[in-house]
């Protein structure tokens, strides 16, 4: 049903993945390889963009041309893709390291501009890859390897800058909701404009060990019962738990298409 | 009715325990080799959650052929 989509989708002989037992990434990259498939887009059209980190490791998987940038450059890349040749659907999977702390003033101008991307950030809460160090989104009080007695900033809340921005799509789902997760990226890839689809992951190596999430199960389970429905709080932030739902979806003129007008009225 | 198939793909299982834990029918374990196992197969209801939430894509549920 579902995985035989995913495998259709994917360089299987670089399987088995990398990602850790019970990473949350897995349950990511098949909610956006089933949204590919559901939107019909021309398979020789994308170009999967993504950074580094465990979850820029996906463009390596997933059987599309594909670009494995720098980190916190996923975005710098991809925009590059869109303008060259517009008619390209362009991807970008990305950790909350790689998009919002090295990469943070790209996607902060990226989303200003409102440039044709489909941006999904895999949400860990962490520095997965390098070993656990803190992130923006680090909740307070967690426990990370450079925040041994509990974090004492509050996190930063991707979907709320975003917004903030300018990004004209911005959902956030948790991969303890792997439907809703694969529709708000399936909405986010036919939206016109730059659309961010926040995916609340796990990281159970990294993170959940040291905040009594160790096992993948109760980690899921653990996103799902903290998730808050947005009809509910009418906010994208709440102490409470997770907001999730499709939060912004509007339409605003897009970078590429304005550009290519520029161009044509300066060369009369 | 027919029966639903559980396949499981060893080589790509790498026994994290979440399908076990989604699926509504209680019929996957871990086995001794640390990898997943279908018990009582006929129970299925071929809701497919293991293959929704499992991170390897390692299961494929293979839906009865209803007369
Ligand atoms: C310019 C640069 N600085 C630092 C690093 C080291 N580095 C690799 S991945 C990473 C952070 C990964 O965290 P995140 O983006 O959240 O992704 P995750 O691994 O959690 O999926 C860092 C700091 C690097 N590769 N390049
Ligand atoms: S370190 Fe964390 S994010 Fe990276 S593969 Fe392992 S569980 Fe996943
Ligand atoms: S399809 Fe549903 S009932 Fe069948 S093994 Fe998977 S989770 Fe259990």
């Amino acid at each position: 049903m579902y995985t035989e989509i995913s495998l259709d989708n994917l360089r299987v002989k670089k399987l088995p993945h990398i990602w850790c037992a019970g990473c949350g990434n897995g349950i990511v990259l098949s909610a956006i390889l089933r949204a590919i498939e559901r939107s019909k887009i021309d398979k020789d059209k994308i170009v999967f963009v993504s950074g580094i980190g465990c979850a820029g490791r996906s463009s390596g998987y997933v059987n599309f041309n594909t670009l494995h940038t720098l980190h916190g450059r996923p975005l710098a890349f991809a925009t590059g893709i869109k303008l060259a040749n517009p008619d390209l659907q362009v991807i970008v999977a990305t950790g909350d390291g790689d998009l919002a702390a090295i990469g943070g003033n790209h996607f902060i101008h990226a989303a200003k501009r409102n440039i044709d991307l489909s941006v999904i950030v895999f949400n860990n809460f962490v520095y997965g890859m390098t070993g656990g160090q803190l992130s923006p989104t680090t909740p307070e009080d967690s426990f990370t390897t450079t925040t041994p007695y509990g974090h004492i900033e509050e996190p930063m809340n991707i979907s709320y800058l975003a917004i903030a921005a300018g990004a004209t799509y911005v959902a956030r789902e948790t991969i303890g909701n792997p439907l809703m997760l694969e529709k708000y990226i399936l909405n986010g890839l036919l939206h016109k404009g730059f659309s961010l689809i926040e995916a609340v992951s796990s990281c159970v190596t990294e993170f959940g060990r040291r905040n009594n999430l160790g096992d993948p199960a109760e980690y899921v389970k653990f996103l799902k019962d903290k998730s808050i429905p947005f009809s509910k709080v009418n906010s994208v932030e709440s102490h409470d738990g997770i907001v999730v739902g499709e939060f912004v979806n509007i339409e605003k003129p897009e970078f590429v298409t304005s550009y290519y007008e520029l161009v044509k009225k300066v060369a009369k | 009715m027919g029966k639903n198939k559980v396949i499981v793909n060893k080589d790509y299982c790498k026994g994290c325990g979440i399908c076990v834990s989604v699926c509504p029918v209680k019929i996957l374990k871990i086995g001794e080799d640390f990898k997943v196992e279908v018990e009582n197969e006929e129970k299925c209801i071929g809701c497919g959650m293991c293959e929704l939430y499992c991170p390897d894509f390692a299961i494929i549920v293979k839906k009865g052929i209803t007369v």
